[in-house]
């Protein structure tokens, strides 16, 4: 029962991680129509950027910041000097451009940090466990990343619900013909939702970290998650990124705790040592996949273009 | 009286709380020339939609030559002889003319699971495509790319296109669009051959050539069939007038 | 299809020229490396250019492609591995495998377009990837040794450097004359219609779908022969091979080459594996230099490298 409620939490925990990294992409693939492998790599810059700035500040929360700060500056540079200049080509197009980036990124943090991973230690006060119910323990720093991404999560509603850049992101989601209509500067509120998107990757880097090994490609395998979050969700859709992002974490952490029991129950123990890695890291493309040839559109589409 | 070929019964097409197509039915007898007209947002091309398959209809059944194709796709009723012809220019832009024509001949020339032939030397379905576009005037320009024909001549060739098809019945969805007069005119006596030969579904924005030659005309008025009858009727038919034709009356004239 | 004497002809004449020459001047020379280089080059050339089947011809933007080059690569080593050495039954397996997997994946990707298809494939390449991770029978993540290369008893034996060699620019060039009789056959320009305009072939009365579906499985075939080449290749298949990194780097062979061309995949595959290769003699980082000189390539040179040689692109 404990192991099932602590599962839960992680489970949410990696959910909420996700849906940062997916929201940025999701934003910019739904506004600019920009698909961003690239993407991972500020996740992992935002991971690197951490670590060094704790290792010199020896401050932990002062680090971070200054990490977030630089994963946005990089994000806006990038966006200026390359990916603006691709927006409007092929999909294609994009995909080979930022797989580039990708490339380009790995061997600059292998230049720059090394071939061998970094580790982000946590300050003490972290690492103590809390007690959420009698008798229910839980790592202090995964519950602060659940309450963090549930924050951002929370402004970052409020900010496309409410207010007027929210609007407009929201207006050009379902039909970006309508902003140039209204001479808004897109330039800049491209340039502006790219830099957001790269805060969210880095902020989800930076918070995985501490967890994680620091290391090369470290953004790849989670940019393929995003992506799964997305096209589930429904691309350019805050709200199902949030929820396919939940329940792709939910899915992915607990088949991993709990497939090999339940496959040992029904198949022989050899047998299920064997299919139990492989079906667990499989699930969430079956979802997909399952997703996909029911609704081709995902979840829950943006409004139609 | 014989099966008319094309037969649509009670059709009804809803999007969210808009009925597009309200209980229509319609008959095209063989050989006839029948021409749909409706202002703007009648439901002219949600009906011409269902016709050829793109969109299933909410209820209500759609007879071709003596087959129920409610529920065919598009390419089953192309098999059957029903062709169309597109409002918006459709072709195969990076094609040529006679590519794209040799295409349509293909389709209704047994399957195309043939991988080592080249299409491009098979003389029948060249001979075809040539003949096909010959028909419309367009034998000159059989090599060039349809994105370098002039938008008249695209117009033309989605009529070669039709035609390769060697249907029997041709649902032209607004030849003339965006046609000048002297093309509009040719379109017309094209028409007209044609007609001899096919029957034919015309929706049409043009009143003079629709008075010119339909058989028959078909009204649409927010999905409803107002009046159907001969063009002289249709031009005396007081709801027509009072719903449609108002303005444009000194249009029809010249018909 | 008229032949145009032209840049792009030239440049592919002499290519093709130096790679049926190469083994000579390799023997004479005693330069091993360049042979060794070239029979990676061309087997993958072969995958990139079924991939600009589906791809360039017929629009459909797999990115799960290497997922092919992994099933035809482990049905060599398993079956290797259970004691089986015959290619004439490897072979015929690995073909068949990936053929089976391309009808499958493709009859449900392919109901999907656009960015969904893109991640849909990429998707399935993923799934493959985890199960043959999962195959510790088999090497796990770590691979598996293929010990002894498939046998072809009295017809060729592909230890041989030269032999091999052979054999896999025989099965390039077999492979796009293949193509080059199916682009131009009645189904390829049935393909090239549905991707040109797939509502006006439903029209004129094609069932685009089945099309797209008989292509993607041909297409997956192929590479699933050049799987069995590389695997055989390298004594060596590990799950790395169908990393989706991989079906990135077939993507941009065909890109960098030239989308909708015979020979851009060959071209492109040549460029960028020994670029690759140059690069990292030079300096370890050689990505630092690749990216963004791919990047610079989409901006600024769309048609690839036969694009940029002056040919026109057909239907």
């Amino acid at each position: 029962m404990f192991l099932l409620i602590e599962q839960l939490l992680n489970g949410l925990q990696f959910g909420l991680l996700l849906f940062l990294l997916a929201a940025g992409l999701t934003l910019v693939f739904g506004i600019m129509d920009f698909v961003n492998l690239a993407h991972g790599s500020l996740y992992m810059m935002g991971a690197y950027f951490a670590a060094t700035f704790v290792g010199w500040t020896g401050s932990f929360v002062l680090g971070a910041i200054l990490a977030l700060a630089a994963t946005l500056l990089l994000g806006i540079a990038l966006e200026f000097v390359a990916l603006r200049h691709l927006y409007g080509r092929d999909h294609l197009d994009q995909v080979l451009a930022t797989f580039g980036l990708i490339l380009f990124f790995n061997d600059m943090v292998r230049l720059i940090w090394g071939p061998a991973g970094l580790a982000l230690p946590l300050p003490a006060w972290l690492t103590t466990p809390v007690q959420l119910l009698p008798g229910v323990y839980y790592p202090a720093y995964r519950l602060s990343i659940i309450v963090v991404a549930l924050l951002v999560a929370a402004l970052l509603y409020l900010v496309v619900m409410r207010t007027r850049i929210g609007m407009l992101i929201r207006a050009g989601a379902s039909n970006r013909e309508m902003i140039g209509a209204l001479g808004i500067n897109i330039k800049l509120l491209f340039t502006l939702v790219f830099g957001l998107g790269a805060a969210l990757a880095g902020l989800a880097g930076l918070m995985q970290a501490p967890i994680l090994t620091v290391q090369i490609g470290m953004g790849e395998n989670i940019l393929i998650l995003a992506f799964v979050i997305i096209v589930i969700g429904g691309i350019g859709s805050i709200r199902g990124a949030f929820l396919a992002a939940i329940f792709v974490g939910l899915i992915d952490t607990l088949g991993r705790a709990f497939l090999p029991d339940l496959l040992r129950k029904v198949l022989s123990g050899a047998a299920a040592s064997t299919a139990a890695p492989a079906l667990s890291s499989m699930l969430i493309y079956l979802l997909m996949a399952i997703v996909l040839v029911v609704r081709p559109e995902g979840l829950f589409p943006a409004a139609k273009r | 009286m014989a099966d008319p070929l094309l037969r649509v019964d009670n059709l009804v097409r809803r999007f969210g709380g808009i009925l597009a197509t309200d209980n229509l039915s319609l008959e095209v007898p063989r050989g006839e020339l029948h021409a749909i007209i409706g202002p703007n947002g009648a439901g002219k091309t949600t009906l011409i939609s269902q016709l050829t398959g793109q969109l299933a209809p909410n209820s209500g059944t759609i007879h071709f030559a003596g087959r129920d194709i409610t529920r065919l796709p598009p390419y089953r009723r192309s098999a059957l002889g029903l062709a169309r012809s597109f409002q918006i220019t459709s072709l195969l832009k990076d094609f040529t003319a006679i590519d794209n024509v040799a295409l349509a001949v293909q389709a209704h020339d047994g399957h195309s699971f043939r991988f080592w032939g080249d299409a491009r030397k098979e003389r029948h379905l060249r001979d075809a495509a040539r003949a096909a576009l010959q028909r419309v005037g367009l034998a000159a320009r059989a090599d060039v790319l349809v994105s370098e024909l002039s938008h008249g001549e695209q117009r033309e060739l989605e009529l070669a296109v039709a035609l390769a098809t060697r249907p029997q019945l041709l649902l032209l969805d607004e030849p003339m669009a965006g046609l000048g007069v002297t093309e509009s005119a040719r379109m017309v006596t094209l028409l007209k051959e044609l007609r001899k030969e096919f029957t034919i579904v015309l929706v049409e924005h043009d009143m003079e050539a629709v008075f010119a030659l339909a058989d028959r005309i078909t009204v649409l008025v927010y999905g409803r069939v107002i009046a159907c009858d001969v063009p002289d009727a249709i031009r005396r038919h007081e709801e027509v007038k009072r719903a449609y034709l108002g303005e444009q009356h000194a249009v029809t004239r010249h018909g | 299809m008229k032949s145009k004497l032209n840049a792009s002809n030239a440049v592919v004449t002499v290519v093709c020229a130096a790679l049926l020459l190469l083994p000579v001047y390799s023997a004479v020379t005693g330069n091993i490396f360049i042979l060794t280089l070239l029979t990676r080059i061309i087997i993958f050339a072969l995958a990139a250019s079924s991939l600009n089947l589906i791809m360039g011809y017929g629009g459909m933007m797999s990115f799960g492609h290497a997922a092919y080059l992994g099933i035809g690569g482990y049905a060599v080593g398993i079956l290797a591995a259970e004691g089986i050495g015959s290619g004439f039954i490897q072979w015929p397996v690995a073909l068949a495998v990936s053929a089976l997997f391309a009808l499958v994946i493709g009859s449900l990707s392919l109901r999907t377009r656009g960015v969904y298809f893109i991640m849909i494939t990429l998707a399935f390449a993923q799934m493959t990837y985890y199960v043959a991770s999962a195959l510790s029978r088999y090497g796990g993540d770590d691979g598996l040794t293929i010990y002894k290369r498939s046998t072809f008893d009295g017809l060729i034996n592909l230890s041989d450097r030269t032999q091999f060699y052979y054999l896999c620019l025989g099965c390039l060039f077999g492979g796009l004359y293949l193509i080059w009789r199916i682009v131009n056959s009645r189904f390829g320009l049935v393909v090239q219609g549905v991707r040109s305009n797939e509502q006006r072939m439903q029209a004129i009365g094609f069932p685009a779908y089945r099309y797209r579906l008989t292509c993607f499985v041909i297409a997956g075939t192929i590479c699933g022969l050049a799987g069995a080449l590389l695997a055989n290749n390298t004594d060596f298949v590990s799950p790395a091979v169908m990393y989706w990194t991989r079906s990135g780097d077939l993507m941009v062979m065909v890109i960098l080459g030239g989308m909708g061309s015979l020979f851009g995949p060959l071209i492109g595959a040549i460029v960028y594996l020994v670029l690759e290769e140059l690069l990292s003699q030079f300096t370890e980082y050689w990505a630092l230099i690749m990216g963004p000189l791919l990047l610079l390539i989409v901006l600024f040179a769309r048609g690839g490298i036969m694009g940029l040689l002056g040919r026109v692109r057909r239907g």
